[in-house]
């Protein structure tokens, strides 16, 4: 079980970089995107994959509880990174309408004009 | 007291959500007292830490592992000060330069999120809420870096922003396997079980992992290409704030997290993250030198600063963690100061091109005075700050017999002063180029004239302040230095006294 999460997850986070080196934004942010699913993907193998019963307190034994933690940290990274592709689109839209193009190089850097 | 503690969160809070106000002026109101009230509880907070030891408090009442800690030790509470001062100027400066649009877009309360998460990066004892509050504070300063849409800003935040997220994707990564191999999340007891990890190797890859993402957001070598691509496209009020502060919060998470949690690891580490700072400083002080734009000039410089810090970290000693938080201070006051000096000289003459200025010295001898102060102290001549602290990193590099770092340390100083010497002979002794350029701003009156200098003239008054009283410095700088090297007390604090009751 272990290993297809990580061959998953790998898979998922070599996709997301072969995006984000592409010229466009659009890829970029797909990019963004498939690589925190990785990064998900990842932190949810950090808890033990067996069949285990929600950690209530008292009703069970310990032993057969689910470890909570990872979960609660995916859910907040979720969160997170909804709000920051949210930005990124955005910011994406803005730059497309100013130079008319999604293709990066054409942005231009801004290191040669002063 | 404990009070005190959640303030520092509360206040920055309060004047985020001053978004929700009608008036544009008051909002400028309500941040210019907000910022005042956080600067004063946050000088308070450090002189409690200082008399008192540390403040602990744990959210939700859940004791230490299983709830949120939050925790000021000296260490925090330097940091809260200086911020808390650097904040306060920039809002004070915000008044004068910020255009209207900006400041109808919610600035001042961006401002205040932005503060929020920097504050909430000092007081968190979570590794996942450091992150958490990593991210309150990059998605504040995505929005002020790229607030007023034009397209230099636009191209600067998409390099930002892309490579911000890369490096919290980084932290997110090195935080899940932390949990994985440690089961823990809370960095008093991650600081108490790492030790007694099986094998030693996994916990050097983790180090290594939150080297490169504390790296990133620091802006050290082969990582730091974000910053000079963004850090000049924003209104120099917010350049200023994010030169001064954003790429020390990287170096205060390195040390909280590399220097306290993973010590044996930095030993190990050390000749890489030695070679890294030495890098760091050389090509942050080849790139100022070359350029010919002050913005640009001195963000290179924040990137060979960070340089200095991260040979203070890579050191691990006692007297490199004194220094690195000394300088950590002093670099932060000089290099606002220097910031804002810039955008005063851009108010008078318009440009912030070397080639364009000229003459400043005649036409204002006393913003040449501060200038010549700040520049000074970050150049580290004597008797300004900067000589000190950059003279107590010097001494603990040959103490830790590391001399190539002290040498290529000094080489860099004398580049540094160079840069400056070029910055005060272009822009103060050379005469004004004619025809003289003329600023297309109105006639500016007095009150204007006044509130633009007003955040310089304090952080120089700082930094002279800091000249005569360096002796009280060092030894906070001592303490702090202490906890972090030595986290038997902040350990017991978080875990031990908290827990009983």
């Amino acid at each position: 079980m272990l290993l297809v999460f990580a061959l998953t997850s790998g898979i998922i986070f070599a996709c997301g970089i072969y995006m984000m080196l592409r010229r466009s934004m659009v890829r970029l942010i797909i990019g963004l995107s498939l690589v925190t699913y990785a990064v998900n993907l990842l932190i949810f193998s950090m808890g033990d994959l067996s069949r285990r019963i929600a950690p209530i307190v008292e009703t069970i034994p310990s032993s057969e509880m689910a470890d909570p933690l990872p979960q609660a940290l995916i859910l907040t990274a979720i969160v997170i990174s909804f709000g920051a592709t949210a930005f990124t689109i955005a910011l994406a839209y803005r730059a497309s309408k100013a130079v008319q193009t999604d293709n990066m190089d054409v942005l231009g850097d801004t290191e040669g004009e002063v | 007291m404990q009070f005190l503690i959640v303030l520092p969160l509360l206040i920055p809070f309060a004047m985020g959500i001053s978004a929700l106000f009608r008036f544009r002026e008051s909002r400028r109101l309500f941040a210019v007292v907000a910022s005042l009230i956080n600067m004063l509880v946050c000088g308070g907070i450090l002189i409690y830490v200082n008399q008192n030891g540390m403040l602990v408090s744990q959210m939700g009442g859940h004791a230490a592992p299983f709830g949120i800690s939050l925790v000021i030790d000296s260490l925090s509470a330097v940091m809260l000060a200086i911020t808390s001062v650097i904040t306060f100027t920039t809002v004070i400066f915000s008044l004068a330069t910020i255009d209207i649009d900006r400041e109808r877009f919610a600035f001042y309360p961006l401002i205040g999120f932005l503060l929020l998460g920097i504050n909430f990066a000092f007081l968190t004892g979570d590794l996942f809420t450091l992150y958490v509050s990593f991210e309150v504070m990059l998605m504040s300063s995505f929005v002020l870096l790229t607030l007023g849409g034009e397209k230099g800003q636009l191209a600067g935040g998409l390099k930002y922003v892309t490579l911000n997220l890369i490096s919290s994707i980084i932290f997110l990564i090195a935080a899940g396997l932390t949990y994985a191999v440690v089961g823990t999340l809370n960095l008093a007891q991650l600081a108490e079980r790492l030790s007694d990890v099986s094998s030693p190797s996994i916990t050097t890859l983790l180090a290594g992992l939150f080297l490169i993402a504390f790296g990133i957001k620091a802006a050290i070598f082969p990582l730091f290409f974000w910053l000079p691509a963004s850090y000049h496209t924003p209104p120099i009020a917010v350049t200023a704030l994010f030169g001064g502060i954003l790429t020390k919060v990287g170096i205060y998470a390195m040390w909280r997290v590399l220097v306290m949690v993973f010590p044996n690891d930095m030993v190990l580490l050390q000749p890489l993250v030695l070679t890294l700072a030495a890098l760091t400083m050389v090509t942050g002080v080849l790139g100022a030198v070359a350029q010919s734009e002050i913005r640009r000039l001195l963000s290179f410089h924040i990137i060979s600063q960070i340089g200095y810090l991260l040979m203070g970290i890579g050191l691990m000693t006692q007297q490199g963690m004194m220094g690195t938080v000394f300088f950590v201070v002093h670099v932060i006051l000089a290099k606002t100061a220097l910031f804002f000096i810039a955008g005063v000289i851009h108010d008078e003459q318009g440009s912030y091109s070397l080639k364009k200025l000229g003459g400043f010295q005649k036409s204002h001898p006393f913003l040449a005075g501060l200038f010549l102060v700040a520049a000074l102290s970050l150049a580290g001549i004597p008797p300004f700050p900067g000589f000190w602290a950059k003279l107590i990193l010097i001494q603990a590099g040959l103490a830790a017999g590391q001399y190539w770092v002290v040498a290529i340390a000094l080489i860099v100083s004398v580049l540094t002063l160079y840069s400056m010497t070029k910055l005060w002979h272009e822009i103060f002794w050379k005469s004004r180029p004619t025809p003289i350029p003329q600023p297309a701003q109105p006639a500016k009156n007095h009150r204007h004239a006044r509130l633009i200098m007003t955040p310089s003239v304090m952080l120089v008054l700082v930094i002279l302040l800091i000249t005569v009283f360096t002796e009280p410095l060092i030894g906070i700088a001592q303490v702090a230095a202490e906890g972090v090297l030595s986290p038997q007390p902040y350990i017991q604090t978080v875990l031990v006294k908290e827990a009983a009751p």
